[in-house]
């Protein structure tokens, strides 16, 4: 299996993370690594730094991690985890400005195919151009 | 160091019982023109300090601040969590450099702004917490070494708060609302100036 880079999935609602992983876990099977969270601490609507920092080392591959987030929170959220990271694993993750569902899908179909994590981001935010 | 533990341990815990108690306020305040998670998201933040005050306190000065925006980075849930977390970070970071309170106050309180500007990639007049972080800076400044400096800061933030209210959002989930933002207290700005005034009441009750 050739290396793919991983995709992480953050949501303020743990149903919707967990739905999006689901639709694409349906588009590439299991040849792309992806992990999801959602919720705050207390298990409310919110996102969680410590979570997203688990995400993001469950879905981890040497070729990098692209992050899909919802709203402002997630995505704030989602750059103070990657500063948490181990520090060379942190130039590895890119947190993608993307709709989280469709970007989702499509960097996780971009990855299948071998890409580099740049080549992923790009087309996920493809959908973000105006 | 010249700030007693004891003292920096009252002002600590000052900040944080304002913000517990002022969290209805502020989750009305975040449903007006957010997504209304802003008082119990910074309540959460703040119990988490309390209930690790005196380990927090034992720490040197640097490593108190560091740990303080840790913990807010790690339980408040919201992008407040790591704006907040930020500013009391990069205030730790400073002072592990070579800044000392209270003779660095503005440029050390800088740092910590600068941080906030950087994680939100936010300018103020864009209806966020800078609205009323950046005016303090300026009053820290321009004010320093008067005997009045706690009252005009106080003042400062005050004003700042009421400022925000004909701004328009650009930045966070009340940008979503566009115009309609308008009219309304900044939830942030007011949080901000919550623990400005409760830093201020707590010099000022013990001089």
């Amino acid at each position: 299996m050739i290396d793919t880079v991983g995709i992480v999935i953050v949501s303020h609602s743990k149903d919707i993370a967990k739905g999006t992983a689901d639709m694409v876990h349906q588009m590439v099977g299991s040849e792309v690594r992806v992990a999801f969270c959602g919720g705050d601490p207390d298990g409310g609507l919110g996102t969680n730094v410590s979570l997203i920092v688990d995400a993001i080392n469950r879905a981890w591959s040497p070729k990098g991690v692209a992050v899909l987030v919802d709203l402002g929170g997630a995505e704030t959220n989602s750059e103070m985890a990657v500063e948490m990271l181990q520090p060379e694993r942190r130039s590895l993750v890119a947190v993608c400005n993307a709709p989280i569902v469709e970007g989702a899908v499509m960097a996780a179909t971009e990855a299948a195919g071998g890409s580099s994590l740049e080549q992923v981001k790009a087309v996920a935010e493809e959908l973000s151009a105006d | 160091m010249s700030i007693q533990p004891e003292k920096f341990k009252t002002l600590v815990k000052a900040a944080a019982e304002q913000i517990i108690a002022s969290a209805p306020e502020l989750t009305a305040l975040d449903q007006a023109i957010g997504d209304g998670d802003h008082g119990t998201n910074m309540k959460r933040g703040f119990q988490a300090v309390l209930g690790k005050l005196e380990a927090i306190v034992a720490q040197p000065l640097d490593e108190a601040f560091k740990t303080i925006g840790k913990t807010l980075v790690l339980t408040v849930g919201g992008a407040s969590g790591p704006l907040y977390g930020s500013f009391f970070m990069a205030v730790g970071d400073a002072l592990s450099r070579d800044k000392r309170l209270p003779e660095d106050l503005a440029e050390v309180f800088g740092t910590g702004v600068g941080a906030v500007s950087t994680r939100g990639r936010s300018q103020p007049g864009e209806k966020t917490m800078l609205d009323v972080l950046v005016p303090v800076l300026q009053t820290l400044r321009a004010e320093a070494g008067r005997p009045d400096l706690v009252a005009r800061i106080r003042e400062t933030a005050s004003k700042a708060v009421a400022h925000t209210v004909p701004m328009q959002a650009t930045k966070g989930r009340a940008s979503f609302l566009g115009a309609r933002s308008v009219g309304h207290v900044d939830p942030g700005a007011r949080s901000s100036c919550l623990l400005l005034h409760a830093v201020c009441d707590t010099l000022e009750s013990r001089p």
